[in-house]
């Protein structure tokens, strides 16, 4: 508990108190207009020279009510707007959350429909971990990676420009399943997308795995225990890193995940490399998940008969999808009537982003962006 | 027109002229490498970087000067306004006086100081106080941390670089700069390839010296803004940003002069000539190297897709031609005028390559983090260097009384050498430890 | 005795089985919640009697609902002895028309027995629950936001005070009587010097 009443008195009051050799500490705040932190983040820390002795993350700079507003629009009124709240994964949340609505009704999308929807998710985790690859490594000063990463980037968006109109903030999915067929040269262009992608994934581990600067920036900074992951929510990439073998995707198989051969990449430290090594690792079996669905898309109807007004007997749901943050959650309660009683979207930046104290303690000022960075937070998702 | 002039006056006209020429020309070439370093950088990242300011961006820095130097000067309320002026001018004067001691070529000299090398590194050391002042006077945390951390780093590695350059003073028996260039055209070989660890530890420490990446935390965007450039906007931003390009280039030339040969052709000592001309073979690489260029710029410039853009080819080309046209006529000149024209030619195309390795190391590598800096220095730069200069001293030692062959009683020194930067390498203890303090940190204040 | 809260509240339209002509029906309706009973409940209701108040199963989904007081014990229980060791998710749901208006909603995960849980307590609108962040580190920031959103104290929790919203905002967004168009108009006048239109 004393952390946390350290954490307290840092919280509320700007003393500076005097460390051992009697020189200052300093706080420094860094942001929320900050180069580095990713969106608006405010992170309040407490040095001692270079060191970190203590941290805080102040939050609620995008706050934008979503979930209030869920509670005034209709089932399908509402699926836009979660694309905007981790809105470098828009696909993500909307599986996620028209999988939840799908589960209240009682309802399941058709199989083609779900193979597609795990076609798209997957693409826009290989568009995810290659931003965060990109700014992640840019933060570091490694100036090239960020624009390769685009440039695959690029190709995925264009994907979903094509297939429904929106590179960001998507609103590809119904509930139900999906509004719109793939167009003609869907598949063909997925394959030859996940093809181009080994080399790419080759290229961007040249300039970095192996290199010794990285490495040094990288290796044994920000270490987060499995033990501490577990108890403090941190799910996704984060967990995996730290040890522990957990994805949603195995675990409780959504979508069409459970037709599909992939891996779960661990590694074993939690700090930073581990969590870059996995999210590299992971964009590779994307691909290998991405090249089986697509030469596996079945005929048939894209859309659940489910009416076009949605009432979902009253009651409620918990559905998670494995978003590239981690485990994305929508609690959904039905009151019976049009308008959803209460969404609550479980935020896997959220939780990860509350294992920053823990990651950096005793890290110096250089290491605090590095650990930022590869925890992967959207304060989009952060603050909803 | 000798006899225009009182010959009290008459031996500073040339260094005069020399001057200005290279306080004019410096800040327009300097904005012209910034260009090229853009160019290089948008090619490396799969881009194609400034195109829209005259074509190809070749008017881009005539753009950026404008825009500086007409932008509003800005000084922070609290800054102390004398030293927030000084400081830049600290920067640049330093690192424009170094210049006068520079070789470009056997005949552009401003001063042949007979201690012209120490003169250019003390010189040098000096810019440190523009960094530190201008750190200490803009009167905001993250400027005085960029200050410190880098006047750190260039201390730091300013003895490495020392040391490196020592090894070679040894070698060439003199600090002139003129005499090290004479030095390895007698020796027959640049003393890159005698001390070729001599020249890793410069390079490093040239790169260190002038915040370059993966050195540039001091000025890194993500940490800490811009570092002791934070406050600084503007014609006075210039001035640093001309500082930092300018010492690029000295240290460049300082490379160059002692390890590259200097305005020395490849192969210097091979002297055969064209039959029935006193023009040497080599001597004809040149003027067909700049030919070479030339034709490339006329071939590739009828498939530019502008017509703008084939003209400003087709003028590239020209240039090359007419550079060509010099070379080869140099050829024909009194041997002063050929040695002044092809020494320049040689000296600025290995003081670009130079330039251009900075470049591709900066876009390549990611950047050290302050301690670890800090760490290569004093750890393995340093104690390198040592070793360096004591194994070439042990080399001449084998050399003049024993009378070895220079390169036998250089090979197990450099051997030596390079057997201890392996085990200084791989001496990963102290990063360990580092990152170990850290997690230990961690854990012991957690629940 | 098993006393479901969430069917409680009057729905405003009958279920959902109206048909809207000339479209087909649902593929299949999902049945309303049924009181459940399994060897987690068994063991529950052993452990700590009067302080379950009940399980349903919703959507197959496992809802266990407890007594307030008790919320911290029976955390830890399930953390420590059913090996529940991720909080997933902390939230609360307002049912203004109830006399315990809110619904503070545990979501559990189980790594060893691949298994969730719902846990579900009842406060009144100035009733405090014991704060379960000295059990799942998680429920920190996750409290912080319940409060900071709804209103809901939690004692025991070591630094309870505002996250998304400024530090001086008054009242609580998510609650049913917090209009969707109300602001603290106060505070944006003073901070952010605009007459809010709302």
């Amino acid at each position: 508990m004393k952390a946390e009443r350290e954490t307290a008195a840092f919280g509320n009051a700007q003393n500076v108190e005097t460390t051992v050799l009697g020189a200052d500490e300093i706080i420094l705040n860094m942001g929320p207009q900050h180069p580095s932190t990713h969106g608006v983040l405010r992170v309040k820390l407490r040095l001692d020279g270079e060191r970190v002795v203590d941290s805080e993350c102040i939050i609620g700079y995008l706050h934008r009510g979503v979930e209030k507003i869920a509670e005034h629009r209709s089932y399908q009124q509402f699926a836009p707007y979660v694309d905007r709240m981790d809105y470098v994964a828009a696909v993500s949340n909307g599986l996620g959350y028209c999988e939840a609505v799908e589960k209240l009704l009682g309802a399941e999308a058709p199989l083609r429909a779900r193979v597609v929807r795990t076609i798209l998710t997957e693409l826009q985790r290989i568009a995810s971990h290659l931003l965060w690859l990109g700014t992640h490594a840019l933060d570091i000063g490694a100036l090239t990676p960020i624009f390769y990463a685009f440039r695959e980037r690029e190709e995925i968006l264009k994907i979903f420009e094509k297939y429904c109109g929106a590179r960001l903030t998507t609103h590809a999915f119904r509930i139900g399943g999906l509004q719109y067929e793939t167009y003609d040269t869907f598949e063909r262009d997925v394959k030859r997308f996940c093809d181009d992608l080994g080399r790419k994934i080759d290229e961007y581990e040249t300039l970095l795995t192996a290199n010794r600067i990285w490495l040094g920036r990288t290796r044994g900074v920000g270490v987060l225990s499995a033990a501490d992951a577990i108890a403090l929510g941190v799910t996704g990439p984060a967990l995996r890193a730290s040890g522990v073998k957990w994805d949603v995707r195995k675990a409780m198989p959504y979508a069409a995940y459970d037709r599909y051969e992939f891996d779960i990449p661990t590694r074993d430290s939690g700090d930073t490399y581990d969590r870059y090594s996995v999210r590299i690792e992971e964009m590779r079996q994307s691909r290998r998940i991405c090249l089986q669905a697509v030469e596996d898309i079945p005929g048939g109807p894209i859309m659940a008969r489910i009416g076009k007004v949605l009432k979902p007997p009253p009651g409620e749901v918990y559905h998670s999808v494995e978003g590239p943050k981690g485990e994305l959650g929508y609690y959904i309660v039905s009151d019976g009537t049009i308008q959803p009683y209460r969404v609550r979207v479980r935020p896997p930046s959220f939780l990860n982003l509350q294992a920053f104290q823990r990651m950096a303690k005793g890290a110096m000022i250089a290491d605090v962006v590095a650990i930022i960075g590869s925890i992967d937070i959207v304060l989009g998702e952060v603050d909803r | 027109m000798s006899h225009l002039i009182p010959s009290s006056i008459l031996p500073l006209v040339v260094p005069v002229l020399c001057a200005v020429v290279i306080v004019l020309v410096l800040p327009l070439l300097a904005g012209y490498i910034v260009l090229v370093e853009r160019k290089v950088m948008a090619g490396m990242q799969a881009r194609l970087g400034p195109m829209r300011v005259g074509p190809h961006g070749l008017l881009q820095p005539i753009a950026d000067a404008l825009k500086l130097v007409l932008k509003e000067d800005i000084i922070p309320a609290r800054a102390d306004k004398v030293m927030f002026w000084l400081a830049p001018l600290v920067s640049v004067t330093m690192a424009l006086l170094a210049y006068s001691a520079l070789p470009i070529g056997p005949a552009f000299q401003i001063a042949d100081l007979n201690v012209g090398l120490l003169f250019i590194v003390a010189v040098s050391s000096l810019g440190i106080y523009g960094i530190v002042l201008g750190g200490w006077a803009s009167n905001s945390h993250y400027s005085l941390l960029g200050a410190m951390r880098s006047a750190a780093q260039l201390v730091s590695y300013e003895t490495a670089g020392g040391l490196a350059l020592a090894s070679v003073l040894l070698l060439a028996g003199s600090l002139s700069m003129k005499d090290i260039v004479q030095a390895q055209l007698d020796q027959g070989i640049w003393f890159a390839f005698y001390v070729p660890f001599g020249f890793f530890i410069y390079l490093v420490a040239s790169i260190a010296e002038t915040n370059r990446a993966p050195f540039d935390l001091p000025e890194a965007d993500s940490e800490i803004v811009a570092g002791y450039m934070t406050e600084y906007s503007g014609f006075r931003w210039s001035l640093y940003f001309l500082a930092e390009y300018a010492n690029m280039i000295i240290v460049a030339g300082i490379a160059t002069t002692l390890f590259l040969g200097g305005w020395l052709r490849p192969l210097a000592r091979y002297r055969d000539h064209f039959p029935g001309t006193s023009v040497e073979l080599l001597d004809a690489v040149p003027p067909l190297l700049a030919l070479a260029v030339a034709l490339y710029c006329f071939h590739l410039a009828p498939k530019q897709p502008v017509k703008i853009q084939k003209l400003v080819m087709a003028g590239a080309g020209g240039a090359c031609a007419v550079v060509a046209l010099a070379l080869a006529g140099a050829l024909f000149a009194p041997a002063s005028v050929m040695q002044g024209v092809h020494g320049a030619f040689w000296f600025l195309l290995k003081v670009f390559t130079y330039i251009y390795a900075f470049m591709w190391f900066r876009f390549t590598f990611p950047r050290y983090r302050f301690d670890q800096l800090m760490r290569l220095g004093w750890r393995f730069l340093i104690p390198l260097a040592l070793v360096n200069v004591i194994g070439v001293g042990i080399a001449i030692v084998l050399r003049e009384q024993f009378d070895w062959n220079p390169f036998l009683s250089l090979v197990p020194t450099t051997l030596a050498t390079l057997g201890v930067a392996m085990w200084l390498v791989n001496d990963d203890a102290p990063a360990a430890a580092a990152n170990l303090e850290a997690t230990i940190a961690q854990s012991g204040d957690g629940e | 005795m098993v006393d479901d809260p969430t069917t409680k509240e009057p729905p405003s339209t009958p279920p959902v089985t109206r048909r809207v002509p000339g479209s087909a029906p649902p593929r299949e309706v999902p049945p309303a919640p049924i009181p459940l009973e399994n060897e987690l409940t068994r063991r529950l209701n052993e452990r700590f009697g009067r302080a379950v108040l009940g399980a349903t199963l919703d959507r197959k989904q496992a809802i266990v609902s407890v007594e307030a007081g008790q919320l911290r014990e029976i955390s830890k229980y399930c953390r420590e002895e059913e090996s529940f060791e991720m909080l997933v998710d902390l939230t609360a749901v307002d049912w203004p028309k109830r006399e315990k208006r809110f619904d503070v909603v545990l979501n559990l995960y189980s790594f060893t027995k691949n298994e969730r849980l719902r846990l579900k307590a009842h406060a009144a609108q100035n009733e405090s629950l014991p704060s379960v962040s000295s059990v799942w580190e998680a429920a920190n920031w996750l409290e912080r936001e319940c409060f900071d959103l709804f209103g809901i104290v939690f004692e025991g929790h070591p630094d309870l005070r505002r996250i998304l919203l400024p530090d001086e905002w008054k009242g609580h967004p998510l609650r049913k009587d917090y209009d969707i168009l109300q602001q603290d108009t106060e505070w944006v006048r003073e901070n952010l010097g605009i007459e809010s239109g709302q």
